[in-house]
């Protein structure tokens, strides 16, 4: 099915990028035409960024998940665009355990997202080990969301004890339905995807027509492995996932899983991390392709990065490399490290591990450095103050 | 009793690296830190009442096991990070 492009107005003012980065964040700020960007001092030098966002409802709160080597993980937050930070009063944290269950310790906040636009100060947070956590009141306190930390089920969905991926298990990709701020999705790597139609009291798993080479079952309910998934803002019935084994897309409510990385040039493949929408087409959808051969090296397929976009829902897909490097270019681009802005044409961005924020200011068809020399980028976001 | 805090904790105690709190054990002597310093606690110890992973509190000279552990008024108390990589 292909969904009418939506008549949301583009922005047309500054954007600014929300960089985290292994060691601190960095804001780097545009003028209104994108020409002229500047990167601002470190925020929280040495603390580990595992993300930004800003909170669209107001435009000018940001948060911050952070953590250091030594200390544990906390929330920061500004509303005065950076420029000062207080740190959350109650930082997300799990229960004491209950007869039996194992006590969990969150070790870094991972994934920030806003709450539904009729629920102002809403955040919410997944962590690793794998928790979702809410916050009411603009993320000053935060509590668990009991339905899923605290689900007897909850063990058996993220595989036990594993550790999942470099750098730990995570639930991340939490989307709340601009129609209904009870339905959320969730991801988990490892878990899967999630849905609850209950603000989070009950889970159902999501994963239908999904592989997991992995795992011993193919036609398994829960444990895959999903990167980063989306759902698109103005056809909530439509998403997208980049996952450990291809790319998705799914109509609802069929509720089935449809490769359509099979699409992908096979030299290339599709796997990858990050996939990102365009603000006012639901077919649109980008993905940064990496190495997910052999021992998965996880970079740019033969040293030659390049973007692909996909202008019907993922039916077919063109590759997007000018002005990037032709070769030699090993780029890993992590699952929070590609964003966009909603300016027409849309600006999509990607940060890299190794500190570098490359742009584009016409959807992709080119792309230049922003910066260099920035520590590792974990996560990238377009933000739009008011 | 004295209480050395890192360098990394510097900016709950307005950069003192030495206070002062009395308690006795060491879970009451970080409530009284937390409770002036708040959030400070939560840095190093986690909800389950352990300590991190790369932080090290000495009693004296001694290695602490666990926030339970009883004081005597003269103690000093030395909170380390260790090192927890580049």
């Amino acid at each position: 099915m292909v969904f009418p492009k939506t008549n949301s107005t583009p922005a047309s003012g500054p954007v600014t990028l929300l960089i985290g980065t292994r060691k601190g964040g960095f804001l780097l700020a545009s003028d209104s035409a994108r020409g002229q960007w500047k990167v601002s001092a470190p925020l929280h030098l040495g603390n580990i960024v595992h993300h930004m966002a800003l909170d669209p409802r107001d435009g000018k709160t940001l948060l911050m998940a952070a953590r250091t080597g030594h200390l544990g993980p906390t929330i920061f937050r500004s509303t005065d665009g950076g420029g000062t930070w207080q740190e959350a009063e109650k930082p997300p944290a799990f229960h004491k355990p209950a007869e039996g269950s194992k006590a969990l310790v969150v070790d870094h906040a991972f994934w920030l997202t806003p709450g539904h636009a009729s629920e102002p100060g809403v955040w919410y947070v997944g962590t690793s080990p794998q928790g979702l956590f809410r916050s009411e009141d603009g993320g000053k306190t935060w509590e668990g969301v009991a339905g899923f930390n605290e689900n007897p089920r909850r063990y058996e969905w993220v595989g036990g004890d594993q550790e999942g991926p470099p750098g730990g298990a995570t639930l991340h990709s939490i989307n709340v339905d601009p129609r209904d701020p009870k339905h959320l999705y969730i991801g988990m790597s490892s878990g899967g995807v999630f849905e609850s139609t209950d603000r989070g009291d009950t889970w159902q798993p999501l994963n239908k027509g999904c592989s997991a080479d992995f795992l011993p079952d193919p036609d398994a309910s829960y444990g895959h492995d999903p990167h980063c998934m989306r759902l698109h803002p103005l056809a909530p019935d439509r998403l997208y996932q980049q996952n450990h084994c291809g790319i998705y897309r799914m109509s609802r409510p069929e509720g089935v899983w449809v490769r359509i990385g099979k699409n992908m040039p096979a030299d290339v493949g599709d796997i990858g991390f990050p996939i990102e929408l365009h603000p006012r087409d639901p077919n649109t959808v980008w993905v940064f392709p990496m190495d997910g051969t052999t021992v998965w090296p996880r970079v740019s397929p033969g040293g030659k990065p390049a973007a692909y976009i996909s202008r019907d829902a993922g039916e077919t897909w063109s590759r997007q490399s000018n002005g990037l490097p032709a070769q030699d270019g090993w780029f890993t681009v992590k699952r929070q490290a590609m964003c966009n802005d909603t300016h027409a044409p849309v600006g999509l961005y990607f940060g890299t591990t190794s500190g570098e924020v490359w742009g584009s200011n016409d959807e992709g068809e080119s792309w230049r450095c922003l910066v260099r020399y920035l520590p590792e980028i974990y996560s990238l976001e377009a933000a739009e103050f008011k | 009793m004295r209480v050395i805090i890192p360098p990394a904790l510097h900016s709950y105690t307005e950069g003192k690296g030495e206070v002062s709190a009395d308690g006795a054990t060491l879970a009451d002597v970080l409530a009284v830190l937390d409770n002036r310093y708040p959030g400070m606690r939560f840095r190093i110890i986690d909800e389950q009442g352990g300590i991190r992973r790369h932080i090290k509190i000495f009693v004296n000279q001694t290695q602490a096991n666990g926030i339970e552990e009883s004081l005597n008024p003269t103690d000093k108390i030395l909170i380390v990070c260790a090192l927890s990589g580049g």
